[in-house]
């Protein structure tokens, strides 16, 4: 594939073609190129860490989102479950007293749970997944008002760490490489990933094929739980507390993420490369603005723009290869 | 006499990235005639008539209509120009009703709101063409390949074009529903409708083509009239004589171990009372109409649907009802009826997708097996010839024919030892069908069995050692196949009274 690319390109460069296939970056690119000529403050090592730090929420959520989206289905619920995950998690802690390691599992724990949840109900319900994690968003935002009674609990020192410091590093931008690796590798090496593409691709022909569809689409979302669930604790741990409103709506910034970069929401297609990039722009753009001294509400106005350029580019991708 | 031609592809090209595919190709459509374009799987039939329905453009070389040279940049400017064409793909919208199908994107209305009425009885007009009579509400999905084709064809033949394009149209249809068509074809042709016919069936070419265009490799090889012999016509496209169209040795002494032993299965609306058996290193056709309900019964053995009643037993042990898991690890393949719809994920590799039905069991540790994989799936290509420029490249680039080697790829890959086909040489060449019969040879020489249910009554006749005839959901009569004959069959296949499709 990548082969004939390169074969197509020497020949004739395709720009159409070019722009299609990496169209996410090559916007990134231009995008830090206009920011560094605009601002002087864009390019600044605390500018560029903090950059870091926003990614990785957004980045982590989107990789969990990567692997629903890529399987064909859609994951409504990733901003309230990690909202949910962190608040158990500091609940037991300050609550129950249970040890700082054992709270921060638990909040993973809680993700995944709810994750699988999500999965049983769209692939034995036989409800869309649009509306299994449509109700799993409403159902888990209240729970986590009701455990913390609508006011924030302080998170484990565990959990505070990963939104600290490794030396110079800040910890989310660790954990955001190493949730990157491994969500690559699951998708790129494992037998669960190459079926991912197969369920999302065609579910009839992965079914006819032998391929556990149902057992797959589960696992996809109890994934997505768990990498909403590792947000919300970068997030929690960030502000040393679980907040009931954290999260809110960043279901919208990781589905955007995954489609800028250039999976296809009828699913089959997708990569977790891609999606990273496709973090980077969001974050960038809204770093930019700020810097720019935009108000939030033209920030908003931008984002969705920039993400209907993206899903037209997605259009027209899929137009360039059918023909 | 010398009319002049409907429309001329002039010295075209056209190249898919670095692979030129059609490499400067003229043919033309005459009023009243049926040009006839032959050639292997992939070389580049429908890639070619994909210029004159809008779908690609010439990279080089002209179009001519009317004496200008014309741009066809989509499907409805082509339509435009009195272009309608049926594609190899069918193109229905599975949850829309027929009637919607049919007049899509031509839908009428009536104060701005869809004329339901209309609708119907346009569409009803259209399936009449074809003589396909059924309640035009009927979901699309609900039909089986072969009704949809027949859709596809009205909705086309319901445009009344001056020019009409059929790549593979037959592919799908018995004989019964074929010799409709060609009715049909007839029909056009004294209306003076100019049609260019694609089929791998050869005998329809001396009965209603006029001329044969013949191309190989993307290149023109000869133009030849339709009355050709079709030895010659073989010659000309794989560039070498067949010597056996269906190469069975059929002495046929089964050895006695039973692989497959299917006990009064029955499923509620669909078929009851089917029981056969099936030894090791036999072949057993299933013949019938459309919607005899051969195709369903496959897909129960095959723990693709579930049934109601009875039992499957896999040499001698019971298999687990509705488990395609369970049916392939007791060594059945099954090639299903619709390979887009039911066989191949499009936009993944022609690598995944021969090697999907043993992605677990080669797996170590969770991991796919990558390297091995792409050995084992590029022997099978071998084997089968499928013709691609890279494994790694989107099934959906193949041929169609080619993708169907495929489908039947995945399961050799597999070394299924009971294979259950449904039409599994539909849309493949001459010579790519014999190398599918001896790879069918092998399997059942090996002490492996073979199930087939297929449109094509020879292909049922040369291949088969036994014959089972259904007939509105049950077991009409068994054949031997040494005895059996079309006709034979074909009186146990129809209903006594009236005959439906
Ligand atoms: N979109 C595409 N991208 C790359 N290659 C393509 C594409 N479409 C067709 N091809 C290649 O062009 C060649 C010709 O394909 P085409 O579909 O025209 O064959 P065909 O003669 O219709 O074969 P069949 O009898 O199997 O239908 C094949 O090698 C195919 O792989
Ligand atoms: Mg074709």
């Amino acid at each position: 594939m990548s082969t004939a690319t390169i074969d197509a390109s020497r020949r004739r460069f395709d720009v159409k073609r070019f722009l299609a296939n990496n169209g996410a970056l090559v916007g990134l690119l231009i995008l830090c190129l206009g920011l560094f000529i605009a601002t002087p403050d864009f390019l600044t090592g605390p500018n560029l860490l903090n950059i870091g730090i926003q990614v990785s929420t957004v980045a982590v959520l989107a990789f969990g989102m990567t692997f629903v989206i890529v399987a064909g289905g859609i994951d409504l619920s990733v901003g309230s479950v990690a909202a949910l995950s962190a608040m158990v998690s500091s609940w037991l802690y300050v609550g129950s007293g249970v040890s700082g390691w054992i709270a921060l599992i638990a909040g993973l724990v809680t993700g995944l749970l709810v994750g699988v949840v999500n999965g049983l109900v769209s692939a034995y319900g036989k409800l869309p997944s649009f509306i299994a994690t449509l109700a799993m968003l409403s159902v888990a935002r209240g729970l986590t008002l009701v455990i913390s009674d609508g006011r924030p609990i302080k998170t484990a020192p565990e959990v505070s760490f990963l939104g600290g410091n490794l030396g110079p590093i800040p910890m989310p931008i660790i954990v955001l490489v190493a949730s990157a690796i491994i969500a690559s590798f699951l998708l790129n090496r494992t037998v669960l990933g190459r079926s991912m593409y197969a369920v999302g691709g065609n579910a009839e022909a992965a079914r006819l094929s032998g391929l556990p569809v149902k057992r797959i689409v589960v696992i996809v979302f109890g994934l997505a739980g768990l990498f909403a669930a590792l947000a919300g604790l970068l997030l929690a741990g960030r502000l040393d507390s679980a907040q009931p409103q954290a999260a809110a709506g960043y279901e919208l910034d990781a589905i955007a993420a995954v489609v800028i970069g250039g999976a296809s929401l009828a699913g089959g297609l997708g990569r977790i490369s891609g999606t990273f990039v496709g973090a980077l722009v969001l974050v960038v753009i809204r770093n930019g603005l700020n810097l720019l001294n935009v108000t939030s509400f033209w920030q908003q106005v931008v984002i969705g723009v920039v993400i209907a350029l993206a899903v037209g580019i997605d259009v027209l991708r899929r137009k360039t290869r059918n023909a | 006499m010398d009319p002049k031609p409907l429309v001329t592809l002039a010295n075209v090209t056209k190249s898919f990235g670095p692979v030129q595919v059609i490499k400067g190709v003229s043919v033309s459509v005459y009023p009243g005639k049926v040009q006839v374009l032959l050639g292997e799987n992939g070389a580049g039939k429908s890639t070619l008539i994909k210029m004159l329905a809008g779908v690609h453009q010439p990279d080089s070389g002209e179009i001519i209509m009317d004496g200008q040279a014309v741009s066809l940049p989509n499907t409805r400017t082509a339509e435009q120009h009195g272009i309608a064409t049926i594609h190899q793909e069918l193109n229905l919208v599975g949850t829309m009703s027929i009637a919607e199908n049919v007049m899509l994107g031509r839908t009428p209305r009536k104060f701005g709101m869809v004329d339901r009425k209309e609708l119907r009885r346009k569409a009803r007009e259209a399936l009449a063409l074809i003589g396909l009579t059924i309640d035009v509400d009927t979901l699309v999905n609900e039909l089986g390949i072969a009704q949809q084709q027949l859709v596809e064809i009205a909705k086309a033949l319901s445009i009344h074009a001056k020019i009409l394009i059929l790549d593979e149209p037959t592919a799908a249809l018995t004989r019964h529903e074929t010799e409709h068509l060609f009715k049909v074809v007839e029909d056009l042709r004294n209306h003076g409708v100019g049609m260019l016919f694609i089929s791998h069936h050869l005998d329809e070419i001396a009965e209603i083509g006029d001329s044969v265009t013949v191309l190989r490799d993307g290149e023109f090889v000869a133009e030849v009239p339709g009355s050709t012999p079709e030895d010659e016509l073989v010659k000309l496209m794989v560039g070498r004589a067949i010597d056996e169209q269906f190469p069975r040795q059929k002495n046929s002494q089964p050895k006695a171990s039973l692989i497959l032993e299917v006990s009064k299965l029955g499923s509620k609306d669909k078929f009851k009372d089917i029981s056969f058996t099936v030894k090791a290193g036999e072949i057993v056709g299933i013949a019938g109409l459309v919607g005899a309900g051969r195709t369903e019964v496959l897909r129960a053995i095959a723990g693709a649907d579930k049934y109601d009643h009875g039992s499957v037993r896999i040499r001698n042990k019971p298999l687990q009802r509705g488990s395609v898991e369970a049916a392939i690890k007791a060594g059945i393949g099954h090639v299903p009826e619709d390979r887009k719809v039911q066989g191949l994920v499009l936009d993944a590799s022609v690598n995944d997708n021969l090697g999907y039905a043993t992605l677990q069991e080669t797996s170590r540790f969770g991991l796919a097996d990558f390297s091995g994989q792409k050995s084992r799936a590029e022997s099978v290509a071998k084997t089968l010839r499928i013709r691609m420029h890279d494994i790694e490249q989107p099934i959906r680039s193949l041929s169609g024919g080619n993708q169907q080697k495929a489908v039947f790829g995945r399961w050799i890959l597999a070394q299924s030892t009971l294979l259950l086909l449904d039409e599994p040489t539909r849309g493949v060449d001459v010579g790519a069908k014999v190398e599918i019969y001896e790879l069918m040879n092998a399997i059942t020489a090996a002490g492996g069995a073979i199930v087939m249910v297929s449109s094509e009554l020879p292909e049922v006749l040369g291949m088969s050692d036994r014959i089972l005839v259904m007939r509105d959901g049950e077991i009409a009569g068994e054949l031997d196949a040494r005895e059996a004959t079309q006709d034979k069959v074909m009186t146990l296949a129809a209903r006594d009274t009236d005959e439906d499709l």
